[in-house]
């Protein structure tokens, strides 16, 4: 081997060696190739008055430093109810973690923070939920029964999610395939992080509590474009109802990604469908990567024979001069190397763009051993941060081959052992392939450990609550006052012509049904009316703030008024903008700024003549079709609301050609 | 064969009998709201009799009624195994040796089928499996005196438990801890002060506001707070362990005879009325609030003094009170009542010949306020006086339930009018206080914008 290790180079070339490409350039053979699976857990936050377990209001938001007191807390993990106890659950416990809730008295009881039980479940949140489970054709479950869904990060304060199934095996209709649902559940939603730094994790409580349902898919679709439409499809379906929230947070998506000889990762809350494409795409190559270095190690070792060393640095041997070592001294923090044995090329191994195989550490000792970033040195860095008669001196230390790798790490003395336990665990697991964990995604479409992947052992059944049962009769009274099913939307705005860059905007923003009142009650043309409502009414929306007084039934009444008036709906685009800006404003105030005057085809066509005149006078060319532009732009404003502009050229046309 | 279908009932029991479907088998179930697969799981007995539960692949539960089942098989068969690793305590040369009397409560708890509730069922074997800290602190033995929700503490356990602590102090325990359900604690914690009398060791009562099987339960902290009392504190008295504020930060040693549980849910429910806690405890050890406590000593002078009279009802005054209510005591064999009178320890005219007949006839009836806080004073008031007349004995600040408990302990040893009152009246540990200090009574009100800085500062 040669002795000028370049690590940017391995990393450029083990990235090769992995067949990692840009997604643009990556085909569907491609993740058929290497096993592209993937499911959604889709979240989304129930429009309701109050909270899901007790009578707070939901909703209401809090900026971080809008609280009235503190509560601290520590998780311990608890038994499953089948005697088990959960791996990530142990993980927790094993970072002794400080969980500090904000609260406020606005927003949080003590029901919040687990000083009361729960009060009986918000029925008007569990209608909303059903509904929406039976569009998504769940059989639906006789009786409900609230479970403990075990998290010891702390976002909860009692150390679990109370959720309960409402029902299962249900489906949805993409383009070119049907789609199972495993489940669809009811569950309070959890805390909002502010910050974790070390040993400590502060959370606010304002939206804890509040109703959330969780649709989750078989891990059924195959290409990242495919997971996207999934989740673009069940935004839709719940939107459709009209009885979720929108706006930031309100849904987020958990994507489970492997691929073949990998295992399930969990992308924890995406905030984007945008992103979904990319951050699976990352993520399959990336366990791609893990298997390839897999192979890489067990060329080399049987995992029972790999063990590496350590030991404890002193300051005073080396000539540091990177200031988080030389703060260790003030820190009474200790500083300790390790030799990783035939690890060489490993630690840069390409993993994601942008990161390599030793970020992998990295990340767990921050979360696990609650080390604060950077955590870790090593001899495959790109840049020198340790001269190369440190790492030498260290190297002879320990003896290590040529083909040997090391790491540098510091901190607590309590946290450092944990460290070194960490750091073991995940170079044995290197021999096992790609471990279970849940990941936080990145905005340029990367991840980074977030935990270990918590199991089925985590459920136990909520003794404080009762189980309900939901008859017949309660379910077809939901069942009849059901919107269509996404997918007969999607074929209608086909039918309708709808413009198809405008599909995205009118079923997230739930305007199909206005629009399809407005077609049928006003038996207008079905492309003109959807085709304002994707592209001037989404200008409308994105150009200015919406007012409270707003509501979707003030379009269908302004519609309805230009029906009355016998006006030409061509206005429309004119008077949207204004309704939009003065809700309150009378349809017909709206019409005098305007300016609209009611006329006649024969009273609009009058003035043609002295036009054909005026603009031989002001003319700069002869062709008569700018002599009809000009004389249409004239006309224009007097004829909006009143005429087609179409029969009006026609006219012009008749006169001037 | 009952035991097949655990917890069903009627309908369900029925339609689980016709497909030959037994509580821990893999099931198929067809309705006519879709087909469903899981475990069957055991049904609370309180629940009706128009669903089974069934656990399903993702770990939900969700229950079927049977009204829609058509079909039905069974596919597989698994019964669960709930146990708590059971792991002997290891010994640590030098450490001081506690001994911990499990009497069930939510300290000990896990789930029960049958009621669908938590019931005491973990021994404290079991409970170190779940809190190894333990071991740190202490060596620890462990004996189930009895397992019962603290509801159904009484006489017998409280006599019970005073036998067992007192032969433990012979043996030469450093400290004793009883694993306790708190709604009663203070009860139990009570009548130990006044059986055990003079013991050189810590006498802790611990429970827990949230059961162990939660991951934010304070069972654990209370359990490690406890046995840092015990064995390694200084105050040698029967005292109750529990959370100081909600937060997971430290636990109060309250005396045993003015403690009293004040919320029905939140972790720091206990409270020391009228005075302050003796001390506040961590991990790192106990700090004494109060400089007067009895100290640890070596000796093993303990006087156990195991009696009740189980006569004896407490009586919560409201406007209107009949006096047959108290006729109806007497004609019960009620021996002794004490009242929980209003203000300063008042009751209404109407009950007053009921109350001269009873005393006549023996029964010993003693007054305490339900303000909780303050002292009984019946010398203000011309009805105190008259109520005195009668022969009603006011008992200072002594709160309701440690009378209560107190008058039973004293009735249990004589029925002499003139003995009862001097025992009643003489305080054992600080029953009786002869002061409330200034800072004995703090019941603060938020919205108050001071009130409100130091919620928002101090009290976690
Ligand atoms: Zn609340």
């Amino acid at each position: 081997m040669s002795s000028k290790f370049d690590p940017q180079k391995n990393y450029q070339q083990t990235k090769k060696q992995v067949g990692y490409m840009e997604r643009q350039q990556t085909a569907p053979e491609d993740y058929r190739r290497i096993g592209f699976m993937s499911g959604l857990e889709v979240h989304q936050q129930l429009d309701t008055k109050e909270k899901l377990f007790c009578h707070c209001p939901s909703g209401v938001f809090h900026r971080n430093e809008a609280y009235n007191a503190e509560v601290i807390r520590h998780m311990r993990p608890a038994m499953s109810e089948l005697g088990g106890y959960d791996g990530t659950a142990l993980m927790e416990f094993k970072t002794r973690k400080n969980i500090i809730y904000h609260i406020n008295n606005e927003t949080a009881c003590t029901y919040e923070v687990d000083d009361t039980p729960p009060f009986k479940i918000n029925p008007e949140a569990l209608g909303h939920a059903l509904k929406i489970s039976l569009l998504c054709n769940l059989n639906i479950v006789g009786e409900v029964h609230i479970t403990r869904k075990q998290y010891l990060d702390g976002s909860i304060p009692t150390g679990f999610q109370r959720t309960a199934i409402l029902g299962v095996n249900g489906h949805i209709q993409l383009s070119n395939k049907k789609v199972n649902l495993i489940q669809l559940s009811i569950e309070e939603d959890s805390c909002r992080e502010i910050a974790d730094i070390a040993h400590n994790r502060w959370y606010k409580t304002d939206r804890l509590g509040m109703p959330l349902i969780e649709t989750v898919t078989a891990p059924e679709l195959m290409t990242p474009n495919e997971l996207k439409e999934a989740a673009e499809y069940i935004r839709y379906l719940n939107r459709s109802t009209g009885l979720v929230r929108t706006g930031m947070g309100a849904g987020r998506e958990d994507v489970n990604v492997s691929c073949k000889g990998g295992s399930r990762v969990e992308i924890k809350g995406v905030a984007h469908n945008k992103w979904i494409p990319e951050l699976s795409h990352n993520e399959v190559f990336r366990q791609w990567a893990l298997l390839h270095i897999r192979q890489l190690l067990k060329e080399r070792f049987q995992k029972e024979e790999w063990k590496m060393q350590f030991q404890q640095l002193d300051l005073l041997e080396y000539h540091f001069s990177y200031q988080p070592l030389l703060d260790c001294r003030k820190k009474e923090h200790q500083i300790v190397a390790i030799n990783l044995p035939g690890c060489k090329g490993i630690l840069s191994h390409f993993t994601q763009p942008g990161q390599m195989f030793a970020d992998e550490i990295s990340q767990r000792l921050k979360v696990i051993a609650c080390i604060e970033l950077p955590n870790l040195l090593h001899s495959e860095q790109f840049e020198n941060i340790v001269s190369k008669n440190d790492f030498d001196k260290i190297r002879s230390k320990f003896k290590a081959s040529e083909t040997d790798a090391q790491f540098i790490i510091w901190g607590a003395v309590n946290d450092i052992q944990t460290a070194i336990e960490i750091i073991e665990e995940r170079f044995k697991m290197i021999f096992d392939g790609v471990p279970n964990e849940t990941r936080k995604s990145l905005a340029n479409g990367t991840t980074i450990f977030e935990r270990v992947l918590p199991g089925a052992d985590r459920m136990y059944p909520d003794t404080d609550s009762a189980p309900i049962p939901l008859s017949d009769e309660y379910i077809n009274t939901l069942q009849a006052n059901l919107p269509e099913e996404t997918y007969k939307r999607i074929s209608l705005l086909k039918e309708w012509e709808t413009p198809i860059d405008s599909h995205t905007f009118i079923l997230s923003k739930n305007l199909f049904p206005v629009i399809q009142e407005i077609i049928e009650r006003f038996q207008y043309n079905p492309k003109r009316i959807s085709t304002i409502f994707g592209h001037t009414y989404k200008h409308i929306v994105g150009q200015y703030k919406v007012r409270s007084e707003f509501n979707y039934r003030k379009l269908i009444a302004l519609f309805h008024f230009i029906h009355e008036q016998e006006l030409h709906p061509n206005i429309a685009p004119y008077l949207l903008p204004i309704l939009y800006q003065h809700p309150s404003m009378d349809f017909a105030s709206m019409l005098t700024s305007l300016k609209f005057k009611k006329r006649s085809m024969t009273e609009l066509i009058a003035p043609i003549d002295f036009l054909i005149e005026k603009f031989r006078e002001i003319r700069k060319t002869d062709d008569p079709k700018d002599a009809a532009n000009w004389i249409m732009g004239q006309l224009h404003h007097q004829a909006i609301g009143n005429i087609e502009l179409s029969d009006l050229r026609k006219n012009v046309d008749k006169r001037v050609l | 064969m009952k035991d097949l279908f655990q917890g069903y009932k009627g309908k369900a029991l029925e339609t689980l009998k016709k497909y030959n479907v037994r509580v821990w088998g893999k099931a198929n179930i067809k309705t006519t709201r879709g087909t469903f697969n899981g475990t069957i799981l055991p049904r609370s007995e309180n629940d009706d009799d128009q669903h089974i539960v069934l656990k399903i692949e993702t770990g939900y539960n969700i229950g079927i009624n049977v009204g829609t089942i058509s079909d039905m098989k069974e596919t597989g068969y698994k019964k669960a195994n709930y146990k708590v690793p059971e792991k002997e305590f290891p010994y640590t040369e030098g450490q001081p040796q506690v001994k911990l009397f499990g009497t069930g409560g939510t300290i000990a708890s896990r789930l029960d089928y049958r009621t669908g509730a938590v019931i005491p069922a973990f021994s404290p074997g079991e409970l170190y499996g779940s809190v190894p800290e333990l071991a740190d602190i202490c060596n620890l033995s462990t004996e189930k005196v009895f397992a019962v929700f603290s509801e159904n503490m009484g006489p017998k356990q409280y006599i019970a438990l005073a036998i067992a602590i007192g032969k433990e102090i012979e043996n030469g325990i450093d400290g004793i801890i009883i694993a306790h359900g708190t709604d009663t604690l203070h009860h139990t914690a009570a009548a130990l002060t006044y059986m055990v009398q003079n013991p050189p060791v810590p006498i802790v009562l611990v429970g827990s506001q949230r059961s162990s099987d939660r991951p934010s339960s304070d069972a654990a902290l209370n359990l490690m707070h406890s046995a840092v009392a015990a064995g390694h504190g200084d105050i040698a008295e029967v005292m109750v362990c529990m959370f100081g504020p909600t937060s997971d930060e430290y636990g109060f040693l309250h005396r045993g005879t003015r403690v009293r549980k004040m919320h029905s849910s939140y972790r720091s429910t206990f409270r020391t009325l009228g005075d302050t806690p003796i001390a506040t405890v961590t991990q790192k050890g106990v700090k004494p609030i109060k400089k007067v406590y009895n100290h640890r000593r070596k000796d093993r002078n303990v006087k156990i003094l195991p009696y009740f009279e189980e006569k004896v009802s407490i009586l919560y005054y409201y406007p209107n009170m009949q006096p047959d209510i108290i006729d109806a005591l007497v004609a019960c064999g009620y021996k002794g009542i004490i009242i929980a009178g209003t203000g300063l320890g008042h009751v209404n005219k109407p009950v007053y010949p009921a109350l001269k007949k009873a005393i006549e006839k023996g029964v010993h009836i003693f007054m305490t306020v339900q303000t909780l806080w303050g002292y009984v004073n019946m010398f203000v008031y011309d009805t105190g006086r008259d109520l005195m007349a009668l022969g009603v004995v006011p008992l200072d600040n002594m709160l309701p339930e440690a009378a209560y408990i107190k008058l039973g302990w004293t009735l249990g040893q004589t029925n002499d009018r003139q003995k009862v009152i001097e025992i009643m009246q003489t305080s054992i540990n600080d029953e009786i206080t002869k002061r409330e200090p200034y800072n004995g009574y703090l019941v603060y009100q938020g919205g108050v914008p001071e009130v409100e800085q130091f919620v928002k500062n101090f009290r976690k």
